[in-house]
């Protein structure tokens, strides 16, 4: 699963946004046909992350390298459509490259859409434009799909489909898949690896190795038990605390970045 | 037959309307309404400088407009554009314009026709630059579409797919100078925003496509422009603002009609 020539590549990643440092020394690569998903509180950097790597957002140290030729479908975490400009979902898939109308109800099918390519896109509720997100993605016939926190606005039911799609989606077109995961029992079913981040990468490795890691544990709560209950209750928490929080436990946190768990990588 | 100057008025303002409807549909979805009007209100500053360098006032106007939107765009650009950060640039480009034509000495300047325009005193050379500067614009607009609209719908998705939002923007911003620079003579700085926003505007509830917006906007435009004119001619009003009542009033029925078919 892991040959070939890495897709996309960072070496010392650092980002800056308005003096503040949001991601620092992060290495990372992902390998044709795998799965990897990232984790973090909020405000840890995921989505600048994910926006460095594909180019939206420039470093401010170190290095981001995406393999020539490669075609990256980026998924966002939502699409603000502004009223005034009338879209339909067909047409927004054919953007910026024209799509042949077949394969364009052939990617709306396979993300679930079928018979909506009329609708107007600004009418689409969260759920419906993820997917129309995620069928525009695969149209391009991706190397790699690039996702932030591709369930937001699903229900469970809905999440637990979609992340079935992604692994259909994975197997069928072979691209590999990086995204940002939102809860933890989808991570640990769905993913090859998983990296925790926190400004940066914490741990990584297989999703059991990653959850035993004391790093990991110290961003996520501490029993064994109850992992999910535990998340939901640690990311409300980090939420109220805002910056502060995140700054204090940065720090007290670096150092055990180079312990046992750091690389629990296979 | 060009020598009447009805005709000349309305080639002026049909042609202008071809570049300036589609244009008005990006100032619309991309809300640079206030983009627009600063980038407008610094064309009075070109004609001042224009006349100072004994230029024509269209390099004037679009050196002026060029410089304006280029500043306001970086300012936006580097997160600092807000709604009051461009408030305060297109009233003070306004401004020190008018300054600045009150200053030139021994030349009296009719400030009116450069606010309000003057369409009906075109001439046939206005003409050929209206043409050219509209038809480089939509140009523009038809060779860069795709890319275009993919930067308008989300930056981030553009890049990913390959398109470079910023350049998309500048190309925003250069055929925004030229729509500017030729329409100073048909409606002057002070209306050429409402020729952008209120056909595309009145275009929307009509449109289920950005194609088809984009056509409804240079129709509905080039209709206020040709019904404006004979309205001023009819009841001798002035003719730039008489344009952009028509077009108004057509804002308000398309306004009307879509409520209605909605309820």
């Amino acid at each position: 699963m892991r040959r070939g020539e890495a897709l996309i590549e960072a070496k010392g990643l650092g980002v800056e946004l308005g003096g503040r440092t949001v991601l620092h020394d992060v290495d990372f690569s992902l390998a044709p046909g795998e799965i990897v998903t990232v984790v973090g509180p909020n405000g840890s950097g995921k989505t600048t992350f994910l926006r460095a790597l594909i180019g939206a957002v420039p470093p401010t140290e170190g290095a981001v390298r995406r393999k020539p030729g490669a075609v990256i479908g980026y998924v966002p975490q939502k699409l603000a459509i502004d009223r005034t400009l009338p879209i339909t979902v067909a047409r927004f898939l054919g953007m910026p490259r024209r799509q042949p109308a077949a394969a364009i109800e052939a990617a709306l099918a396979r993300a679930g859409m079928a018979e909506l390519g009329g609708r107007q896109l600004a009418e689409l509720s969260g759920g419906q434009m993820q997917r129309v997100l995620f069928a525009r993605a695969l149209l391009a016939e991706p190397d790699a799909l690039v996702l932030d926190e591709p369930t937001q606005g699903l229900d469970q039911l809905g999440e637990a489909s979609f992340y079935r799609l992604i692994e259909t989606v994975r197997s069928d077109l072979g691209c590999a898949v990086l995204m940002v995961g939102h809860d933890l029992h989808v991570v640990m079913s769905a993913a090859d690896r998983v990296i925790c981040l926190n400004g940066h990468i914490c741990c990584e490795g297989a999703p059991l190795a990653v959850s035993a890691a004391p790093e990991y544990r110290a961003l996520f709560g501490h029993g064994t038990g109850g992992a999910l209950a535990l998340y939901r209750h640690e990311h409300d928490h980090s939420h109220e605390h805002g910056d502060g929080h995140d700054h204090g436990h940065d720090h007290g946190h670096s150092d055990a970045a180079d312990g046992p768990g750091a690389d629990a990588n296979p | 037959m060009f020598d009447d100057f009805m005709v000349r008025a309305a080639l002026a303002g049909v042609g202008l309307m071809l570049a300036a409807g589609p244009l008005g549909c990006f100032v619309v979805w991309r809300r640079m309404a206030y983009f627009g009007d600063a980038t407008a209100h610094a064309a009075i500053l070109g004609v001042a400088l224009a006349l100072m360098f004994d230029v024509s006032t269209f390099w004037g106007v679009l050196a002026t407009a060029l410089a304006m939107a280029t500043a306001v765009w970086s300012l936006s650009e580097r997160g600092v554009g807000s709604d009051a950060v461009l408030g305060v640039f297109a009233h003070s480009a306004l401004a020190l314009g008018l300054v600045a034509v009150s200053l030139l000495e021994g030349i009296r300047v009719d400030l009116m026709s450069y606010l309000f325009g003057d369409i009906l005193a075109v001439t046939t050379s206005d003409l050929f630059i209206i043409w050219a500067g509209g038809g480089v614009v939509a140009a523009l607009l038809a060779w860069r579409w795709q890319s275009l609209l993919a930067a308008t719908l989300d930056g981030d998705l553009a890049l990913a797919s390959g398109v470079n939002p910023r350049r998309e923007q500048l190309c925003l911003t250069v055929a925004l100078a030229l729509v500017i620079a030729a329409a100073i003579k048909v409606v002057g700085a002070l209306l050429i925003g409402a020729m952008l926003l209120i056909p595309a505007a009145t275009a929307r509830p009509f449109a289920r496509t950005p194609e088809a917006m984009v056509v409804l906007a240079a129709c509905f435009g080039g209709a206020a422009v040709l019904l404006g004119l004979a309205a001023s001619y009819q009841w001798d009003t002035p003719t730039g603002p008489t344009i952009v009542s028509v077009a108004a009033g057509g804002y308000l029925a398309s306004t009307l009609l879509a409520s209605l078919r909605k309820s």
